[in-house]
């Protein structure tokens, strides 16, 4: 049981964490070149991700983290 | 009113605030000394981490920065965001189930070594002190700036509103101040910030104006691309660094964030494990009203600044352009007694001199704001400034009284003496950081970045093998941190410095800047603790059932 807990932690960590990859170093770093040759209202799509997608993105990811993880506890006290 | 009378009312109301809290929330026990006695609730400690966080460097200069590099200031937005996300992750829930006071609490704990703590003590003070120093200078500065009193005075009168407040009430005062300070800053930085947006592009929500178009319906970032175009500037939207330093500092900076000391500690402060990664999703959030609207600001301010001035007369200049043209933070020399001012990337040709800290001081004047407004700025840097400073001077303090004292020196030391111990760590601290702000060291400024390289040098490769792995021994964990922190201070004594024969930008080991070098070091770090483990004997049955139980819920 408290191995399950912890597994399953670990893989919402792992998908977490590559979701928090792809947004900065992924979207705003690596490819930001590729993608500032698509534009979005007043915004080069690299760009955006920068300078305002990627901290979008992390509020995101952490208030998902809180999600799945109180239902995981959850599930431990039943 | 004028505008002095309004500045001082908008200090003295929230220094009196401040003093206020202190009264109310004095600290009685060590647990509430060290971690506010352990009951804070999530969204305040969301506040608290903002306002600790976020320093007079964040408010003041960060707009101004990014104003200047453009897409190379991302660094900044994604770097001193993103740890975050590694905080509540990978460390904030585990540090606040394992339940002691400090960082070095915790490393010397997990690696049952006084030499691990000892090591661990000594990387939170270096990297707390790199830090207060630059937090005491911004207040004297932010003080002789609006208040026109001289610099020493105003550190003086910082030094005393922090001391009042951080000795009497501990980590219990600066909670709810940082609290008060937060909602004191962020009202401070949007105001303005929502005002200029309106006026530069008709839209309230700076996110928004940000990609939003100019009254001739030409987008912003599209017409300061062309701006800087002609004027020889690098494109606003696209960088002049390389990507693999814009990777290695932005990946320093993030993991230097999640191992801050004075950032974990504020997650030692709330009740229960899931309280910790609540109050990391909340203080990001606070953090990121702030972070995603300072870009927005640097885009109206430059495109403001180049309009109002370039190959403009000078004697046509607006009045606020004499008045900082005094501060020295706007300078102007003809180069070619044209009597125009030819702002341009070429230094020789280039006739205006801007310091990137206006962009966010002078911007309610630019756009012509009322004098309130301003003296708001004056109170919101100060908040920033006072509460990190306060924030650093908890992690100094506790180090010294708890850590040192207590855990090493005198173990049987009295509950009461040692809250003695901790004020007088506390006063200490302050007097020292107020030498620093007022006699500053030329290292200041250029540490305060590299703060970020140490810390992740050292603490997080310590404290995430700690959680994550059983097998990691103090072997490893020791000789980890030795080999990170050496070879940061190495680099930066070397290319900062010009210690040990110094070098220039073309020596860099594989073109990586001293700011991104905490990556390299990292890694080195993280290699070293997993070999040197690997090679000795697996810690006990006790420290592995002690990793076992702070990863249950």
């Amino acid at each position: 049981m408290k191995n399950t807990y912890w597994k399953k932690n670990i893989r919402y960590i792992t998908i977490l964490l590559s979701l928090w990859f792809i947004v900065s170093f992924g979207c705003g770093i690596l490819f930001v070149d590729q993608l500032n040759t698509i534009q979005i209202g007043g915004f080069k799509l690299g760009f955006w991700f920068a300078q305002q997608g990627s901290i979008f993105g992390f509020v995101a990811i952490i208030f998902t983290y809180i999600y799945l993880m109180n239902k995981l506890d959850q599930t431990q006290n039943n | 009113m004028e505008l002095q009378y309004w500045i001082w009312i908008a200090v003295g109301l929230s220094f009196s605030l401040y003093i206020g809290i202190a009264i109310w929330s004095r600290a009685g026990s060590t647990k509430e000394f060290y971690v506010a006695g352990g009951g804070v609730h999530p969204i305040a400690n969301g506040m608290a981490t903002a306002a600790d966080w976020m320093s007079a460097a964040s408010f003041i200069s960060m707009a101004g920065i990014i104003s200047f590099s453009g897409y190379d200031g991302s660094v900044y937005l994604m770097g001193w965001t993103g740890g975050y996300v590694l905080l509540a992750l990978l460390l904030a829930p585990y540090l606040r189930k394992f339940g002691k006071f400090t960082v070095p609490d915790f490393i010397g704990d997990r690696y049952y070594s006084n030499t691990a703590r000892s090591v661990a003590v000594f990387c939170a003070l270096i990297v707390s002190f790199t830090y207060i120093a630059g937090q005491m200078r911004g207040v004297g500065v932010v003080f002789s700036r609006y208040l026109e009193v001289d610099i020493v005075t105003g550190v003086l009168i910082g030094m005393g509103i922090v001391l009042f407040y951080a000795v009497l009430g501990g980590m219990k005062g600066i909670t709810y101040t940082q609290v008060a300070q937060y909602c004191v800053l962020i009202f401070a930085f949007m105001v303005p910030a929502i005002y200029i947006s309106f006026l530069v592009t008709g839209n309230v929500i700076p996110q928004l104006g940000f990609g939003g178009t100019d009254a001739e319906g030409v987008f912003l970032l599209d017409k300061l691309d062309g701006l800087h175009k002609e004027l020889g500037f690098h494109e606003y939207t696209s960088g002049s660094k390389s990507m693999f330093d814009v990777f290695c500092i932005t990946m320093a900076l993030m993991v230097g964030t999640a191992g801050l000391p004075h950032v974990i500690v504020r997650f030692f402060t709330v009740k229960k494990v899931s309280d910790a990664r609540k109050s990391a999703g909340w203080a990001l959030l606070f953090i990121a009203i702030l972070y995603t609207t300072a870009p927005a600001i640097a885009v109206f301010s430059r495109t403001n600044l180049i309009e109002t001035v370039s190959n403009q007369p000078y004697e046509q200049m607006p009045e606020w352009f004499d008045k900082w043209e005094t501060t020295g933070l706007l300078g102007f020399t003809d180069k070619n007694e044209d009597g125009l001012i030819q702002y341009t990337a070429d230094t020789t040709t280039n006739e205006l001199t801007v310091d990137a800290d206006i962009m966010v001081l002078a911007n309610p004047e630019i756009a012509q704001l009322p004098n309130w407004v301003i003296a708001l700025l004056a109170a919101g840097a100060l908040a920033a400034a006072l509460s990190t400073a306060a924030g650093l001077l908890l992690v100094i303090s506790s180090a010294v009284s708890h850590d040192l004292l207590k855990k090493m020196v005198m173990p049987k030391i009295s509950e009461k003496g040692e809250l003695i111990a901790a004020r007088l760590a506390a006063t200490g601290a302050v007097c020292l950081a107020g030498y620093f702000g007022i006699n500053p060291p030329g290292f200041v400024a250029a540490t305060v970045a590299l703060a970020f390289g140490l810390a992740a040098s050292s603490f997080f490769p310590a404290i995430l093998l700690g959680i994550f792995s059983k097998r990691i021994n103090k072997e490893g964990a020791i000789s980890g941190m030795l080999v990170g922190v050496t070879l940061m201070l190495f680099y930066m004594l070397k290319f900062k410095f010009g210690w040990f024969g110094g070098g220039t930008k073309a020596d860099w080991w594989f073109g990586i800047s001293p700011e991104g070098f905490g990556t390299i070091a990292m890694i080195a770090n993280f290699l070293v603790t997993l070999i040197i483990s690997s090679k000795t004997p697996a810690p006990s049955k006790d420290i592995q059932e002690l990793v076992a139980n702070i990863r249950k819920p």
